[in-house]
């Protein structure tokens, strides 16, 4: 065995929050050359180890050793300084400056000093172009989808110099053919030395690139292993601290095939919205659960956000309940019993420095109109049981959503949803960043409401887990609704070959091209055909 | 405007400043149509920047305070203060003018240091600390003297004479120069140096900045240093301008500075302005004045109800463009 010594080294390490201990004697070692995997379930203290190593919090005890020095870093401008280049886990850009301005802030290249301003375009091209993001680097980011931004945020981190690469959740928000490319990318920083240190919650990916791994739970160590020894399940049980609760809820779905009774609530035809979405048919019916699956950029949010009124569709008609016209604004859906929960929680979501209770009983007191007041004690009731059915991890429901972690954010956000109890549900990536154990019970909890009656719109980028849930898929491409599968035709497979074999020149104004037509509701459907 | 400096940002950003040069070109029209030649001009548009120098300096500071994602509300006592005390040591301790002008400019580079400090490290929110170096200053000035003093020291009366001469007996006096290198030294700072960068991305998301390794805590004391600095050399430039000190002078000059700042595109929020646009803003302020006092029956205070008017429709035309969906 030859000895390398780590580059980057946390000995011992705890830190304490209010209540929470969030690491409690943590090692973690990370050799140059190497891909190394942090692992734990929402909550577990993976992204407070990487703010301890980077010096964004101070950690109570223990030492981190760079390079065979101890250091403390006083700030993530001392760390980065130092050679350790970290993307944190929210999106963390500013989204009033440009792109380019973003990849380079705080490091910008100056020439007689001078910024150089056509060096700093040039340059953030450059590295886009490494992760093959083409796009105007001299537009405000604010401008951009999340998983643009959150590209922009790793070509900010791929510093060529730097001897450490951070990346806390990096793929959150991609598909998987921008994981791919930005594997592609890091492995070559890997073989030039490079020390990563990867967090994902997709075990795929992190089977895929990671050589080694770190285990973490409730803030405790529990070891380090090479890859090879330790298969999935294994992984699993270590993160979790038992086994993987089956996925077992089998609802109704299966028997959709058959003539379907469910009624269709929402109906819109030619619904298009120029620059957003070419013209599309979809009908929504109650008690299911339609999934819309493509690639990112295929169109996904943009049908939802037309649906919910938020944007202004350009052309199509549509009818809710029986009344013909176009869901106008949002607050029109609210009316309706529709509810929507956003991509980007950070921009559109949470009020971080409002207490869980309060975000979660947010849309439930909109709905009830503001003069029902509903008394705290049941508001907390109410917060609980999703903290327990979600298994949020905090001390109490009167913690700023602030402090949580991130997944533990995402929990709350989709609880205000689900408690709020509307007809009619978008959800927009649910699952973002949500360990394994708890997106199975948020898998299963959409299944039960929609047994329950409800209606929802599911948008997930990975395929799976639409497959697990839909009973519909409406199939995307290039914003272009090319297909809907039903029933037995609903597998991943399917969806990509349907993607792959789309004929793009097909004519945007029919849906008379569907490589696989979906006829459930035979006597509604021939209604509306004829 | 230089094709340079709209290179790195797509041109939609750039219509508050298109609209306000605009505005101030709308303006200088109608005056030309109402009043003729004589409102156009050369020797009544040098006027402008020597008539509102002091407000230009001082707004030059308050919109990269604005960008912060701040506010400095204690410019005008602070003008108010280094006028009065530089008189006072002129003429009753007969201080050298340019020693004078070393204390005044150093009283303001501690005053924002110290309030910079206090807001960043004791997170006091800005407008209360600057509130209270508003009271401050303006109590300090009345404590030099509650009466004005006027300046007849020889070496500061004699920086008057001190211009640029445009055939046609037009001239750019000191004072004016002053503030269009301020002007020109604030859109370097602005666009050119990684600390107006860094303001910039401070104003836009603080916490993002510091995990972008962006120095914070420097970045929003030194806009303070800067702003108080300003605003005391505004004072000099007030004192050489009227050749007088007054503890009571300037009232309300901050929310010149900051309608000033708004009409030149920068947003409240923070993030997002020029200083380019701020000192067209400061012009548009001096073309109004100018236009009122041309038509002579008109009383001052419509300048206030037409400032106010402009400002209004800023505001509504950078709530129309930020609203502007996703792409
Ligand atoms: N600033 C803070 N104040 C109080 N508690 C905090 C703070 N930051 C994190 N915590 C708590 O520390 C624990 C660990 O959080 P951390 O963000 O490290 O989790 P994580 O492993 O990154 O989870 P995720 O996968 O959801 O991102 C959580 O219980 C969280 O509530
Ligand atoms: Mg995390």
């Amino acid at each position: 065995m030859n000895i390398i010594t780590p580059v980057l080294q946390a000995r011992n390490i705890s830190k304490i929050f209010p209540g929470v201990i969030a690491l409690n004697e943590v090692n973690f070692n990370l050799l140059p050359g190497e891909i190394h995997g942090l692992m734990g379930e929402n909550g577990a203290g993976k992204s407070t180890l990487i703010k301890c190593l980077t010096g964004v919090y101070s950690p109570d005890e223990g030492d981190v050793i760079y390079c065979d020095n101890r250091v403390f870093f006083s700030s993530p401008l001392e760390s980065s300084k130092a050679g350790i280049s970290t993307v944190y886990q929210e999106v963390n850009l500013i989204p009033t400056l440009s792109v380019a301005e973003n990849i380079c802030a705080g490091r910008q290249p100056l020439k007689k000093g001078i910024i150089n301003w056509t060096f700093i375009n040039a340059h953030a091209k450059e590295l886009l172009a490494m992760l093959d993001v083409d796009i105007d680097v001299s537009a405000s980011l604010s401008e951009y989808s999340t998983a643009i931004q959150q590209m922009v945020a790793i070509a900010r981190g791929l510093d060529l110099e730097a001897r450490v690469l951070i990346l806390d959740e990096p793929t959150s928000s991609l598909d998987e053919e921008e994981a791919r490319k930005l594997f592609a990318v890091i492995r070559k920083l890997k073989n030039d030395g490079m020390g990563i240190i990867f967090i994902s919650h997709f075990l795929d990916q992190v089977y895929e690139i990671c050589d080694r791994l770190t285990v973490l739970r409730n803030g405790e160590y529990i070891g380090e292993y090479e890859i090879g020894e330790l298969s999935k399940h294994e992984l699993i049980i270590k993160m979790l601290g038992k086994d993987l609760a089956q996925f077992e809820y089998r609802s109704s779905k299966n028997t959709v095939n058959k003539k379907s009774d469910k009624k269709t609530f929402y109906r819109v035809k030619g619904l298009s919205k120029r620059n957003g979405v070419l013209p599309f048919d979809l009908d929504l019916r109650e008690g299911e659960v339609l999934g819309l699956g493509g690639l990112l950029g295929s169109g996904r949010t943009e049908i939802a956000r037309l649906l919910f009124g938020i944007d202004k569709p350009t052309t199509g008609n549509a009818s809710v309940w029986g009344l013909s016209g176009f869901i106008k604004n949002p607050k029109q859906a609210v009316d309706k019993s529709f509810g929507f929960c956003p991509e980007d929680r950070k921009v559109e979501g949470l009020i971080p420095d409002l207490t869980i209770r309060e975000n979660i009983i947010l849309a439930l007191q909109v709905k009830h109109g503001l003069f029902k007041y509903l008394s705290v004690k049941k508001q907390k009731e109410i917060a609980d049981m999703y903290i327990k059915l979600l298994k949020i991890k905090t001390p109490s429901s009167e913690v700023s959503v602030s402090k949580l972690s991130g997944g533990n954010q995402q929990k709350v956000i989709v609880a205000r949803w689900l408690a709020a109890n509307p007809k009619f549900l978008i959800l927009d990536e649910p699952t973002r960043g949500i360990d394994v154990g708890a997106k199975v019970e948020i898998q299963k909890m959409i299944l039960e409401f929609k047994d329950q009656g409800m209606s929802i719109l599911f948008i997930s980028s990975e395929l799976d887990e639409v497959v697990r849930c839909s009973d519909r898929i409406a199939v995307l491409r290039d914003r272009h609704k090319i297909a809907e599968l039903c029933g037995d035709d609903i597998s991943s497979s399917t969806i990509m070959y349907t993607i792959a074999n789309a004929n793009t020149n097909a004519s945007a104004n029919t849906n008379a091209n569907v490589s696989v037509n979906c006829n459930s509701g035979g006597q509604n459907e021939a209604e509306v055909e004829s | 405007m230089n094709l340079r400096l709209l290179q790195f940002k797509s041109l939609k950003s750039y219509i508050p400043l298109f609209s306000t040069i605009a505005v101030f070109f709308a303006i200088y029209a109608m005056g030309a149509v109402l009043y003729g030649l004589n409102f156009i001009s050369l020797r009544v548009f040098l006027n402008l920047f020597l008539d509102n120098a002091f407000v230009g300096v001082i707004a030059v500071g308050m919109t990269f305070v604005i960008i912060s994602g701040g506010i400095d509300l204690s410019v005008a006592s602070v003008v108010a203060f280094v006028c009065i005390l530089a008189a006072k040591l002129m003429e009753v301790y007969n201080m050298n003018p340019f020693i004078v002008m070393i204390i005044s400019l150093g009283f303001g580079a501690v005053l924002g240091t110290t309030m910079g400090s206090i807001i960043y490290f004791f997170k006091v929110p800005d407008f209360l600390v600057t509130l209270v170096g508003m009271f401050l200053c303006r109590g300090l000035a009345y404590m030099v003297d509650v009466r004005s003093i006027p300046i007849r020291n020889e070496t500061f009366v004699n920086l008057n004479t001190i211009a640029i001469r445009f055939p046609g007996g037009a001239r750019l006096p000191l004072v004016a120069i002053v503030f269009i290198v301020v002007w020109f030294m604030g859109i370097y700072l602005a666009h050119f140096t990684r600390f107006g960068r860094n303001i910039y991305a401070v104003g836009g998301d603080e916490k993002s900045a510091n995990l972008m390794g962006i120095p914070v805590a420097r970045t929003k004391i030194l806009v303070y240093t800067m702003s108080s600095t300003f605003a005391a050399l505004g004072g000099l430039l007030y004192a050489n301008y009227t050749l007088s000190g007054y503890a009571a002078a300037v009232l309300g000059l901050e929310l010149d500075a900051i309608a000033a700042v708004v009409i030149g595109g920068t947003l409240l929020t923070g993030g997002v302005g020029f200083v380019e646009g701020t000192m067209i803003g400061v012009l548009i302020l001096g073309l109004i004045q100018t236009l009122i006092s041309f038509q002579g029956t008109l009383s001052s205070w419509w300048t206030k109800i037409i400032i106010g008017l402009l400002i209004f429709w800023f505001i509504l035309l950078q709530r129309f463009l930020s609203r502007t969906p996703k792409k």
